[in-house]
């Protein structure tokens, strides 16, 4: 239990940069959910049971739109089918006698934040240590929402565009220290970038929704990696 | 009449979390493939950096203080430092780019 708590301690302490980024962001969304027309407490509501912030944005337009229920369920698929690919990622750094309860709680906390995170671990990924960025995590986004819907100037636009940051300088901050050490990871990260920089400004490419611009990048670009550079079992344990 | 808000939340979770939790409890084993280990060893590098650029150069009030902060995460996070610091730096970077600019 004494190794759990600390587990669960230090998933705290590397959670606190995703909370930052995550009140800036459903700040914006509470925001957003006002103008919708949406309740208090359905956007507190919303966000504590999807905690994903692109799909909670794209419902709003639907919800306006009175939409099918469907459609909703249709575009949060699309949207969100990214977060499948990171749990077939999870589901490796967890250890194998890791039981049913435990995976069900993890799944509440697979976003692009929380995965990036859990998954640049070393070696196996304790649940409690997921449980714990996501102690910190899941009350942010609540709270900003609720700070964004009560009070669209609550919080001074300088200070949320300096918020808006935090999770991107955290996805810095889990990918590049590897890529020191390894030329293979550093020409990924390079590559990825650049032709994520092509899908945003190119004809046609451009309008690939950002969800799929993931997915295919992702699966493409790692498969290619995959095959081009298959890892030996000493260096996946290093990182 | 108007569909109610809260089925719509309601569709919107139980589709999120399906696909969240899908993966985690049919993985069970051990993959063995080589290559498919491989492949699962570098998606997160891909799926962060493709996150992560060219979005952070529009994320902020100002394109530069977008461009100061990735670069200042970048050197720091090669220097080593922790998540928190780096992300934390890169805030105050923006912070201070856009009181100047």
């Amino acid at each position: 239990m004494e190794g759990n708590l600390s587990y669960w301690k230090k998933g705290i302490r590397d959670g606190i940069p995703i909370s930052l980024g995550y009140l800036a962001v459903s700040f914006t969304f509470g925001i957003a959910a006002k103008e919708a027309g949406i309740s208090v407490m359905q956007a507190i509501i919303m966000s504590a049971t999807n905690l994903t912030s692109a799909g909670q944005f794209a419902s709003l337009g639907l919800i306006n739109a009175s939409a099918g229920y469907l459609e909703m369920a249709v575009t949060q698929l699309i949207i969100n089918l990214r977060y499948s690919l990171m749990s077939c990622v999870l589901s490796q750094k967890l250890s194998r006698e890791t039981s049913f309860i435990h995976r069900f709680l993890i799944a509440i906390g697979v976003t692009d934040e929380i995965f990036g995170v859990s998954a640049h671990i070393d070696g196996k990924l304790n649940p409690y240590y997921t449980y714990g960025l996501i102690s910190v995590a899941l009350p942010g986004w609540t709270l900003g929402t609720f700070l964004g819907i009560l009070s669209g100037n609550l919080l001074p636009e300088r200070i949320l565009s300096a918020l808006s940051v935090a999770l991107y300088g955290m996805f810095i901050a889990v990918i590049i220290p590897p890529a020191r050490h390894n030329r293979i990871i550093a020409g990924i990260i390079i590559v990825s970038m650049f032709f994520s920089l092509m899908f945003t400004k190119l004809p046609i490419l451009m309008l690939i929704s950002p969800g799929f611009r993931i997915i295919i990048l992702t699966v493409v670009i790692a498969g290619l990696a995959a095959i081009l550079f298959p890892v030996k079992e000493g260096d996946m344990n290093e990182t | 009449m108007r569909p109610n808000v809260y089925m719509y939340i309601l569709v919107m979770a139980a589709v999120t979390y399906l696909i969240r939790l899908l993966p985690l409890t049919f993985i069970q084993k051990e993959i063995k493939n080589t290559t498919i280990r491989s492949f699962l060893y570098y998606v997160p590098y891909v799926t962060l950096a493709v996150m992560t650029f060219p979005a952070i150069l529009t994320a902020t009030n100002n394109q530069w203080s977008g461009v100061f902060a990735l670069i200042t995460a970048i050197f720091l996070a090669y220097k080593g430092c922790s998540l928190f610091k780096v992300s934390l730096a890169s805030c105050l970077v923006v912070f201070i780019v856009e009181l100047f600019l």
